[in-house]
């Protein structure tokens, strides 16, 4: 990797550290959740210890996951809050998913899709808590009516929250030079004035 | 509970047939409750074949000892004093604990492959050896019936016998009733027998006398006569009609093939979508703006 003294510093070390936490344990659960959630997955408790180390481990790296990703919104919620701006670009996404995203409306730090898909992630990390709190049954004792409940919305919310992660994956790895951003940190001077002109003109104060 | 069965009908998650290749005759447990008197010998029975000790508990201030189901206590009675018409007051005593579901909620909603298991008789058994101790069987339950154990985190239950009917024997709880309140056999002749109570029952001035067999869950495989079968509430909360409720049938129904497939159409929209548009990588033009 060649590091030019150019490039533009993204994300800090503990900002990416406090990410990959979030996409470790999210990684986890999601093969431990699967193996719970349909036959078809099951022998994923295979890579967990057996079934019922899936079971003991799969809540407790959801609260890691719960406690790093608020640590994420903590992070990063200001620059996430959504503009006119953004709003007009997700009007526009068409044209970005067309492959071309020349004359997409300005983005910041982040596109209106980035924002838009970090509030679902938020919202799906909030419910996701919740339920699987109420569904604990080894230390919590819920009344079975919202056990029922939860144990619904968190299947339903849990397949959402794997679809847009693999829209947030899939995005990452569609526009290049992205990907290095998450591991060093940084990025090339023209990626950002291609893909968020308003964050590269405020960071460079270049045209 | 480990023993090679060959007449299996259903098993927990999962997806192809379960060995079946021996049919047995469906069978059922009848518990009359105008003929029970509470003395608790089916429990004492239950313990003893199961070989089975819960801890010794407290005096809550009623006869229910011990007061609830527990993973050691795979049945109990149920008290309830009830002032059926005014002025009329009866000793309803019921003998709660699994009444093997034709349509079985727990084994529904478990995720461990032959955890639960259904046999063709009808008998819903617990195989504790793939028990990963989630829960959800007592999630899908309509009756409240399995309890996890503290100790190993396994869910137990009362397995009607399963080892015991398997050689022709009738369940513990059957065998000591000393009123001849509990009876088993083939399902058909408990018919037969709970229709001979019912008309007694009926002469004898319980008009809404009838049998318990609740068509929400399929009927079950412990059946009830009771005195009163337009209020099953009455017997310490037995439900009106019972069903697996809509949201865990949603949780393990429509929600397992949607969900799955919803996953996977969005990680093959990414493949396609990266091979139809190709990856969005930074203009020739821009790059030579810095470019010295």
């Amino acid at each position: 990797m060649k590091r030019d003294p150019k490039d533009l510093v993204r994300y800090t070390a503990q900002e990416r550290l406090n990410h990959w936490v979030v996409g470790m344990s999210f990684i986890l659960l999601a093969l431990s959740g699967l193996a719970l959630f349909h036959p078809a997955f099951w022998p994923l408790t295979q890579l967990f210890g057996g079934g019922t180390w899936t079971r003991i481990l799969h809540p407790f790296v959801g609260v890691l996951m719960a406690l790093s990703f608020l640590g994420m919104v903590l992070r990063f919620w200001r620059l996430n809050v959504i503009t006119p701006t953004d709003k007009q670009w997700l009007h526009r996404v068409r044209e970005m998913v067309d492959g071309d995203d020349h004359n997409m409306p300005e983005a910041g730090k982040y596109n209106g899709g980035q924002k838009l898909l970090f509030w679902l992630l938020a919202g799906c990390m909030v419910l996701l808590a919740v339920s699987g709190v109420v569904m604990w049954r080894t230390y919590f004792g819920f009344p079975v009516g919202m056990v029922r409940l939860a144990s619904m919305l968190h299947a339903a919310t849990a397949a959402l929250m794997i679809g847009l992660i693999i829209v947030h994956v899939y995005a990452a790895i569609l526009v290049k030079g992205t990907i290095r951003a998450m591991w060093y940190g940084t990025v090339t001077r023209p990626w950002a004035k291609q893909h968020h002109p308003a964050w590269f003109r405020e960071t460079t104060g270049r045209k | 509970m480990a023993l090679q069965s060959l007449d299996i009908q259903r098993r927990s998650a999962t997806t192809t047939p379960s060995p079946g290749a021996r049919t047995t005759t469906e069978v059922a447990k009848l518990i009359d409750i105008s003929k029970c008197i509470g003395c608790k010998a089916c429990q004492v029975a239950c313990m003893e074949w199961n070989d089975l000790r819960g801890d010794v508990g407290t005096n809550v201030g009623v006869y229910d000892n011990p007061s609830d189901l527990t993973e050691n206590a795979w049945t109990v009675m149920r008290f309830a004093e009830v002032e059926v018409e005014q002025g009329k007051l009866e000793w309803l005593i019921r003998k709660d604990g699994c009444m093997h579901c034709a349509d079985p909620g727990c084994l529904k909603a478990c995720p461990a492959p032959g955890a639960i298991v259904q046999y063709s008789n009808g008998i819903v058994d617990f195989h504790e050896e793939n028990c990963i101790g989630c829960g959800y069987c007592i999630t899908g339950c309509p009756f409240n019936v399995p309890r996890l154990s503290k100790k190993d985190g396994k869910a137990y239950k009362c397995t009607l016998c399963s080892d015991r009917v398997s050689v022709g024997l009738e369940p513990a709880c059957v065998k000591t009733c000393p009123t001849g309140a509990i009876v088993f056999g083939a399902k058909e002749d408990m018919f037969e027998h709970a229709e001979e109570r019912i008309v007694d029952l009926k002469e004898r001035g319980y008009k809404n006398a009838g049998l318990y067999d609740p068509a929400g869950v399929g009927g079950t495989h412990v059946m009830y006569v009771l005195q009163h079968a337009d209020k099953p509430e009455l017997y310490s909360g037995l439900p009106n009609n019972p069903s697996i409720s809509p949201l865990v049938s949603v949780w393990k129904g429509v929600t397992k093939p949607l969900a799955t497939a919803v996953m996977a159409l969005v990680a093959f929209a990414g493949l396609f979508h990266f091979v139809a548009k190709g990856p969005n990588e930074v203009s020739r033009e821009i790059e030579k703006e810095f470019e010295e």
